[in-house]
């Protein structure tokens, strides 16, 4: 079960994901990176509560790296469980994707841009 | 055996045959002498020839009409109008005949009017039996076993007051009028089967009256002429006198008579009769959609006749909701959309007004409503929520011109309508999802299938190394695949990969790996460009969010090194023995697919080892890593670990065995939610 949900916060736009992310849920995802990628320069996705990512989730993350590259758009994950950060790390998103841990650390890299 | 059609014809011949030596009797009599006895027979000759025509003809009737393929009400009935024509006709014609002979010589006429009874008489006995087989018909119409035993007993009464003919008995005698009296009161009894009226419609009813009146008509002309002759000319046989025409007679008046009051009496009720009719045939239709692939349109279109056409409605139309989308597909019945919004408007008026349920017309009402509209045109309306599977999907407005117009047999005839419409619509519903799901399951057997087919039979060995591989697929098909290639003598390339997503996309792209696999390690690349091009050759197979975790190694035998990198995989686990320790090859790499331009190149990392006798090399896919128990917990990198550890100087098949019964009592099941693979290389 997943649960997505948006905020907007001065010129940040986040992204709450909480619960799992498989092959049916990852659609929610994409629906919603879509849309914020469409009007927004600087996304934040909050994955504090975010438990399992499957591949078809970290599918939808990968689709979106050449597109925040050409739009120069800010992508942060933040807040990623050991667990989950691992699976990011094992497939080298992690080299690819901005992952921080916490949310300041997150916004004050935005910041300084 | 004779057919029934020649056993009739010899039938009717002899009854014909029959009556021509009666009337040849008849002559030869008055020609002898004015006597009844002739040729030293006694009188009885006559009687006995009389009974035989009537038997014969009796049998013919029953035969040609009784047993016969017409059941067609109208057709029976036709048949003794018929008859009756020809046979009054045919009277009418003697009568003609009569008139003329009266200037002829005496015995002539003596001769002629004998020969003109006996023609009446035989008419009359035709008439009389081909009524009398035709009335039986009608009252069998409905059967049961009484009625039919009852039938019989009749039958055989009048069969048998034949016998009486033999006697002397005249009307008005006792015995005879006894007899005669016992076969009227069952003939009434009898009369009274008259179910055959209910299945004619209004026009049939009108046909048959008409019928059936002229037939009344014809019976009482014989009548009149018969006992008139009688009485007359003294003949031989007096038909007038006879127990068994006179019981006839009555019968068929009595049948005739009760018929015709009967039908007279259901013309007002015929209509309804009819409308129950239809009903059972919509209703038959609506049920029937199930069986043939007609689509929900077409349902909702028998429904919206149906109901119209049973209560008569001016005006009615039908609502559905389509999927959850905001447009709705409205079946219309002579009203316009315009109409519909006012009519609508004007029920909610009266639900506010009553201060009833304040909802739009589309409300969790389970069920109908009658409404008193004020509306010019339409004075009531019956509306009925539709429901399928518990979720209600419509709703059904019917109008009428008049207030009040619905009674409760409506209602509820229209309710079964909806119901068996729902029941319809519910089993096309589920046909099509079990149609999809068997789309499905074939899909999924077929990736299964292909998924089997392309993971190695043999893997390629040496007396240098041992190696075994066990994989298990998940129920859904999943993408793990590992493989071997001889590069030359002393090289072999080894590749274990995991194709994201499950079912038949990731099956396919899994060949792709293959393929790839298969031709790139022929041209002995060396790890980076191997991973290099592998990596721009799947991208341009795969689709836009999928990727492909792998580890390719290249074994050297000569140089006992082993040259490999990761991309994305989980990381190789190795087991050294002379250090005697077990450890994750903790090298960098991106999964294939993820940059599918040159900007990959960059993030290959290669690795360089040398192997010594005993090392064991494991590769496996997430699907060991990532397995839960019942708690959800994992099954972990940890654990593998500690298993390689603890039996790494058995051989590999227990290594393998170990792990994989491990697995299996960790899950709490043999069959696993993702696919996982393994493969031990143990060097010698």
């Amino acid at each position: 079960m997943i649960e997505i949900s948006n905020k907007q916060e001065d010129d940040i736009f986040y992204i709450v994901v909480k619960g799992d992310v498989d092959a049916s849920s990852s659609i929610h995802l994409d629906e919603s990176i879509n849309q914020a990628t469409q009007n927004h320069k600087k996304i934040l996705i909050d994955c504090r509560e975010l438990e399992y990512i499957s591949s078809a989730g970290l599918g939808v993350f990968m689709s979106y790296i050449n597109e925040l590259e050409d739009k120069n758009i800010r992508l942060i994950i933040y807040g990623l469980s050991e667990k989950v950060k691992h699976v990011f790390q094992i497939l080298g998103l992690d080299q690819l994707l901005t992952i921080k841990s916490t949310e300041e650390e997150a916004k004050s890299l935005l910041d300084g841009i | 055996m004779l057919s029934r059609n020649q056993i009739s014809k010899i039938l009717a011949s002899l009854g014909i045959i029959t009556w021509f030596l009666l009337v040849i009797l008849d002559t030869l009599s008055i020609y002898r002498g004015s006597t009844n006895i002739f040729f030293g027979f006694s009188g009885l000759l006559p009687r006995a020839i009389f009974i035989v025509i009537f038997l014969f003809a009796f049998s013919f009737y029953r035969l040609e009409i009784g047993k016969g393929d017409i059941s067609n009400i109208n057709d029976l009935i036709w048949k003794v109008f018929v008859t009756g024509l020809i046979a009054t006709i045919g009277s009418l014609i003697t009568r003609y005949l009569l008139m003329i002979a009266q200037y002829k010589p005496a015995l002539l006429n003596k001769i002629l009017v004998h020969i003109i009874y006996d023609v009446n008489s035989g008419l009359l006995i035709i008439f009389l039996t081909s009524t009398y087989v035709v009335w039986k018909k009608l009252i069998l119409y409905q059967k049961s076993k009484n009625l039919i035993r009852f039938w019989n007993s009749y039958e055989i009464m009048l069969l048998l007051s034949l016998a009486l003919t033999f006697t002397d008995y005249h009307l008005f005698d006792t015995f005879f009028n006894l007899v005669l009296v016992v076969l009227l009161v069952f003939a009434i009894i009898l009369s009274v089967n008259l179910k055959w009226v209910a299945y004619l419609n209004f026009k049939q009813k009108w046909k048959s009256i008409l019928l059936i009146g002229l037939i009344i008509l014809y019976l009482w002309y014989y009548f009149i002429t018969i006992t008139d002759f009688s009485n007359r000319f003294n003949p031989s046989i007096n038909i007038a006198d006879n127990v068994t025409i006179l019981a006839t007679f009555a019968f068929a008046f009595l049948y005739a008579a009760f018929s015709i009051l009967v039908l007279l009496f259901n013309l007002p009720t015929s209509s309804v009769f009819e409308q129950k009719l239809e009903e059972v045939i919509n209703f038959q239709k609506l049920s029937q959609t199930t069986n043939t692939k007609q689509d929900e349109e077409q349902i909702y279109e028998i429904l919206l006749e149906s109901s119209v056409s049973a209560v008569l409605a001016s005006g009615a139309w039908l609502e559905i909701e389509q999927n959850g989308s905001f447009d709705k597909n409205v079946l219309y019945h002579r009203v316009s959309p315009g109409r519909k919004e006012k009519i609508e408007l004007n029920i909610k008026d009266h639900f506010r007004d009553k201060q009833i349920l304040p909802s739009p017309i589309k409300t969790i009402r389970k069920s109908q409503v009658t409404v008193d509209l004020k509306d010019e045109e339409f004075r009531s309306a019956l509306i009925l929520p539709l429901f399928v599977q518990g979720k209600q999907y419509g709703e059904l407005c019917l109008l009428k011109d008049l207030p009040d117009g619905f009674n409760k047999e409506m209602i509820e005839i229209i309710r079964s309508f909806v119901n068996q419409a729902s029941i319809s619509i519910e089993n096309y519903q589920l046909i099509q999802e079990a149609i999809e799901n068997e789309r499905y399951k074939e899909e999924l057997e077929i990736a299964k299938r292909v998924q089997r087919s392309l993971l190695p039979e043999l893997l390629e060995k040496n007396d240098d190394f041992e190696i075994i591989a066990f994989s298990k697929a998940a129920a859904e098909v999943g993408g793990d695949y590992y493989d071997t290639y001889r590069i030359d003598k002393n090289k072999i390339a080894l590749i274990i990969g995991d194709v994201s997503g499950k079912g038949t996309s990731a099956a396919f792209h899994m060949s792709q790996m293959k393929g790839i696999f298969q031709s790139l390690s022929q041209m002995d690349l060396g790890v980076k460009d191997f991973m290099i091009m592998a990596n721009k050759a799947i991208s341009n197979c795969l689709d836009k969010k999928s990727l492909i975790t792998a580890s390719y190694y290249i074994i050297d035998f000569a140089s006992k090194t082993i040259t490999f990198s990761r991309a994305g995989h989980c990381p190789t686990l190795y087991y050294d023995k002379q250090g005697q320790l077990v450890k994750f090859f903790e090298t960098n790499g991106l999964g294939f697919g993820i940059l599918r331009n040159d900007k990959f190149n960059e993030y290959v990392d290669v690795y360089n080892l040398k192997y010594s006798s005993g090392d064991i090399i494991f590769l496996y896919t997430d699907g060991i890593t990532e397995a839960k128990n019942k708690d959800g917990a994992e099954f972990g990198y940890e654990r593998i670990a500690k298993h390689l550890e603890k039996y790494a100087s058995k051989p590999l098949e227990e290594i393998k065995d170990r792990l994989v019964n491990k697995i299996y009592d960790f899950c709490g099941s043999q069959t696993p939610e993702d696919d996982f693979t393994l493969v031990l290389i143990k060097f010698i």
